[in-house]
């Protein structure tokens, strides 16, 4: 795909590509440029994570195909088709999690995954990562800003919903996720101050009764995360291990392919939750750094198509499609590098993976759409 | 939809908005930021700490254990070899329940007893719980091969191919050679791990054990590259493991050969010395035991067995058997009397077949006087004594010289001391004194003590292999070649130092008493009780010339006028016998002891032992040199 240089050299502003092509096809040129460095970087790392295979590159490739073609679709859309659609996609969403009881399968005692056979299989909580944010900005765009008590507590409704239900699975760090991406909805609304200050501050007092109310594996999960040698080659393997990676890289790394830690089997999920590790072994200080330099600016693109969208449903759903990213990258590269417990968040665009994937584009997807259907206003 | 009427204010939302986000976006900068500094302080302040830990995950060291030294007899025979052998180990750490394990287990192999006593004793123990030790031993291509069909459901077990310490000569040479034993982890704390990584068996006995830093042979080891689940990835480094020094035994198969078949399965001991160079060229205790079953761990029944055995067959007779030495101590008493000037060759005694103290009742008798009521040898000297085993002549002699002139000059033969080079387990025995009296009993010496110690009965203990090194002193006309199991592994220094002589005894003095034994051998066809008294034994077809004496050594106190017959009391009461040789007398090549546990008299028993020990020494070695008709046919006899 050629690309205009006049686009690249334009400001970080209104995105004033002459490329025909691009704007016929949807797309923001930037945004596209930066999902594509990091995409075919991750294809890189993960050629080595996953020791040279070339199967697992070629089914990487594919879902990121898919995942573009997704992309591309839903781009052509103009975002208010998705705002009325808003409310029947939640509750689509809602009924999926609902259907999970008596259809879903069990996977290491937690049901996270509803079949239909031969046709597909899915993890509903992946499509409420979307259809909460979406519900939550067309909840707000209807309502004067910054809202007014009773539509918190609907909001708040909203979002407790399908997070209960995705607890009782049970999910606990999904319900979180998806959780803190509807309150980052609500943050960017507008939300009193004061309400930010009091939530926090009863969260932390009501945190030590969590302590007994989470299950024991996660408790492990807490305490491994302060002392990872209590328990060297239990719950403390994969945090120890990844460490040990990082660290080793130094610099400039070990070369690529040439990381023990991960070639040797040492590090666990190597190319999946913990593929950051691989990289930082092996492309060390530099590798982190220029990853993390992009998505930096995928955020700040994010961000300025939502401070761009014409809006308050645009801004709220872009502001949280992007917010949402880099809470991943955080959550990921911090549980990775032992300063948050270990959660199953994947790295965004990097680690193997189908339905994050796919998520993941069809926010893009959504982030297109805001920015290309706009009328031109000023 | 539900409030009709909103007049939205776009652009204030628009303000709430930018603000807001503005916020996140530092907010993002700052968890990015925070991110940065936990992976530069991994990266560079930790960054030496973490690649020491990455190398020590996938470096590991393999010991690459050195092949044991083998062990030679002195015509280059094997004793211990080291074969090829496949046994089942056991990773205590890695199994996860014992009981299904061993289920597992016993429907793929026969586990014998002693199998199963291991995995239980080794689920238990504590030290060393990651390293493979050894369950069974020796499994055939059958049983290697059931056992690798079912790997899979059998963790914590392997099978591992091992050199194995093997004793061709088994029973012949057990107590000689000594043997290995599985190290225990009592040894895991005296030994240097290092040194024997990789290594299952350590020498626990004789040679064996003497020899153990030369046999080891040095430790090698490849470093590999491992990945997480320990499986080897590449040999980055290596070095070769250098095998262990071979050790060559003055022993003899032959010998140990003619003396096992000697012995007849009669309890005892033979010992015999190289007199020049004190090279133990046999040495044998009965019964023995198969010290290769051992090595893979015997059954505890097995093992009690064993132990418990009223025979005995673990112990080294020849080696730690203590015993009244009798009669053979009698060419000692002589000597130290003809030097000290206490007798002379010539001197004679009247034997009236007993002796008493001067204002004692008690009558010492002379060991014919039960049989003849005239009793009693008639006029003795010194070298009848001795071919006539006169108890009288020693009585009379012992008790003129007195116990410090004997016991500080018994002493000088080896007499309560282990002379021996590389036989450290050997005994002392016992040569008691005044001093050793009053210490150990809290009584006097009495003198009546003096007259048994001068025929080798009262207190005085000795071995086979201190009466086969006195013999050997004897053989050297006083010159002392301490006794040796291996060749050339001590210097020339090593064993001048010990190379001493017993002292300056004249040449005549020599020729009395090794005449006398000569007799004892060799004086035969007289009239009665006149001929030696192995002469009808050993001596009426000897091709070569021997010396020799015998001894009896009482077991149980025979009270004073008590007829003693053997055939009367238990087999376990009768008499000890003993026999001392060497021969030829003129340039003496071989010293032997032979003890017989309750095996009677030691003319009759004894002596035919030694006679067949030195003929199987002698005869080809006489045969090779020069080649008299007489000898030659019975060379072709045996």
């Amino acid at each position: 795909m050629s690309f205009d240089e006049r686009s690249m050299s334009s400001t970080w502003g209104i995105a004033l590509g002459r490329d025909r092509l691009l704007r016929v096809l949807r797309l923001d040129p930037m945004l596209l440029v930066i999902i594509m460095v990091i995409a075919a970087f991750g294809l890189v790392v993960l050629y080595s994570a996953a020791d040279q295979s070339e199967a697992t590159v070629e089914a990487q490739i594919t879902r990121l195909t898919l995942g573009f073609a997704m992309m591309l679709l839903i781009a052509q859309f103009p975002a208010h088709v998705f705002m009325r659609l808003a409310p029947w996609l939640y509750l689509l969403g809602i009924l999926f999690l609902i259907l999970i009881y008596p259809l879903g399968t069990e996977v290491n005692g937690s049901r996270r995954w509803l079949r239909i056979p031969g046709v597909l299989q899915f993890q509903p909580s992946e499509v409420m990562k979307l259809c909460l944010p979406l519900v939550l900005a067309w909840y707000l765009h209807e309502r004067h800003l910054p809202p007014r008590p009773k539509h918190v507590v609907v909001a708040l409704l909203l979002l407790l919903v399908p997070c209960a239900l995705i607890v009782l699975q049970p999910d606990l760090g999904t319900a979180l996720i998806i959780g803190g991406s509807g309150l980052l909805v609500l943050l960017l609304a507008g939300i009193s101050w004061r309400w930010v200050a009091w939530s926090s501050l009863l969260a932390v007092v009501s945190a030590p009764a969590f302590w007994f109310l989470i299950k024991d594996y996660q408790r492990e999960r807490i305490l491994t995360l302060f002392n990872p040698e209590r328990d060297p080659l239990g719950s403390g393997w994969n945090i120890i291990q990844s460490t040990i990676a990082i660290g080793s890289g130094g610099l400039s790394g070990k070369g690529l392919l040439q990381g023990t830690q991960s070639h040797l089997d040492f590090l666990p999920e190597s190319s999946t939750d913990f593929i950051i590790a691989v990289l930082e072994e092996e492309l060390g200080f530099l590798g982190v750094v220029f990853l993390l330099l992009c998505y930096s600016l995928l955020i700040l693109r994010g961000v300025i198509i939502s401070v761009n969208a014409q809006d308050t449903f645009g801004r709220l759903l872009a502001g949280s499609i992007t917010f949402t990213l880099a809470i991943y990258v955080f959550v990921n590269i911090g549980m990775v590098s032992g300063i948050l417990p270990v959660v199953g968040v994947p790295l965004p665009l990097v680690s193997f993976g189908g339905t994050s994937i796919l998520t993941l584009f069809i926010g893009f997807g959504l982030l297109m759409s805001i920015h290309s259907h706009r009328r031109i206003m000023l | 939809m539900a409030e009709p009427l909103i007049i939205k204010d776009h652009r204030g939302e628009a303000q709430i908005y930018i603000e807001r986000v503005t916020l996140g976006a530092i907010l993002v900068a700052v968890l990015f930021g925070l991110l940065l500094m936990r992976i530069g302080y991994l990266q560079f302040v930790r960054h030496d700490a973490f690649v020491t830990r990455s190398d020590e995950n996938r470096m590991q060291l393999v010991a690459k254990p050195p092949s044991r030294g083998l062990i030679f007899d002195a015509e280059g025979q094997i004793l211990a070899e080291n074969l090829p052998a496949r046994q089942l180990v056991m990773i205590p750490e890695q199994i996860r329940s014992l009981d299904e394990s061993l289920a597992g287990l016993r429907s793929v192999l026969d586990l014998d007893e002693a199998a199963e006593e291991r995995i239980q004793d080794l689920a238990k123990r504590r030290a060393r719980r990651f390293e493979a030790a050894p369950v069974m031993y020796n499994l055939t291509d059958e049983e290697v091969a059931r056992f690798e069909a079912n790997r899979m459901r059998l963790p914590g077990f392997a099978v591992r191919a091992e050199l194995l310490r093997h004793y061709p000569r088994a029973a012949l040479t057990a107590h000689a050679v000594g043997s290995v034993r599985m190290i225990t982890d009592e040894d895991q704390r005296l030994i240097d791990a290092a040194a024997y990584s990789g290594t299952s068996h350590i020498g626990k006995l004789g040679v064996e054990r003497f020899y153990e830093d030369a046999l080891l042979g040095g430790v090698g080891f490849d470093q590999v590259e491992v990945n997480a689940k320990g499986r080897v990835m590449q040999v980055v480094n290596r070095q070769v493991p250098r095998r262990g020094d071979s050790i060559n035994l003055y022993l003899n198969t032959r010998l140990q050969k003619a003396a096992d078949a000697a012995m007849a399965g009669r309890r005892g001991a033979v010992v015999a010395l190289e007199p020049s160079t004190g090279g133990v060229l046999a040495l044998l205790s009965k019964p023995s035991y198969d010290p290769n079953p051992f090595l893979t761990g015997l059954s505890r029944s097995a093992f009690s067995q064993l132990v418990n055995s009223r025979d005995l067959p673990l112990f080294n007779r020849a080696l730690q058997g203590q015993y009244e030495p009798g009669s053979t101590l009698k060419p000692f008493i002589g000597l130290i009397g003809l030097v000290a000037g206490y007798a002379t060759t010539d001197g004679v005694i009247e034997d009236q077949g007993w002796f008493r103290l001067e204002g004692e009742t008690r009558l010492y008798r002379d060991w014919n006087w039960t049989k003849r009521d005239s009793g009693g040898h008639g006029r003795v000297h010194i070298q009848k004594a001795l071919y006539r085993s006169c108890n009288v002549f020693f009585y009379d002699l012992a008790h003129r010289m007195g116990i410090d002139l004997l016991s500080s000059q018994l002493d000088r033969f080896g007499f309560g001391q282990n002379l021996a080079i590389d036989l450290p387990e050997a005994k002392r025995g016992l040569l008691p004194s005044q001093a050793w009296k009053r210490e150990a009993r809290g009584a006097d010496w009495r003198p009546g003590d003096t007259v048994n110690l001068g025929i080798g009965q009262g207190d005085m203990l000795v071995t086979p292999m201190q009466m086969a090194q006195a013999a050997a002193i004897l053989a050297n006309r006083g010159r002392i070649q301490p006794a040796v199991m291996a060749k050339d592994r001590w210097t020339e220094d090593t064993l001048e130092s010990s190379n001493r002589s017993v002292g300056p005894i004249p040449d005549w003095a020599w020729e009395t008493i090794i005449g006398g034994m000569k007799k004892v051998v060799h004086r035969g066809n007289q009239r009665f009780g006149e001929n030696g008294t192995a002469w009808a034994y050993i001596g009426r077809d000897i091709p070569y010339t021997m010396a020799g004496k015998s001894g009896t050594a009482q077991v149980v106190g025979i009270s004073q006028g008590e007829v003693y017959d053997e055939s009367l009391i238990d087999e376990r009461f009768r008499k000890h016998a003993w026999f001392i040789a060497f021969a030829p007398v003129e340039q003496p090549l071989i010293a032997v002891a032979v003890l017989l546990e309750n095996g009677g008299g030691g003319s009759e028993n004894a002596a035919p032992v030694a006679r067949a020990v030195i003929d199987a020494y002698l005869l080809d070695i006489l045969s090779a040199e020069f080649v008299p008709s007489e000898m030659q046919s019975l060379a072709s006899i045996r």
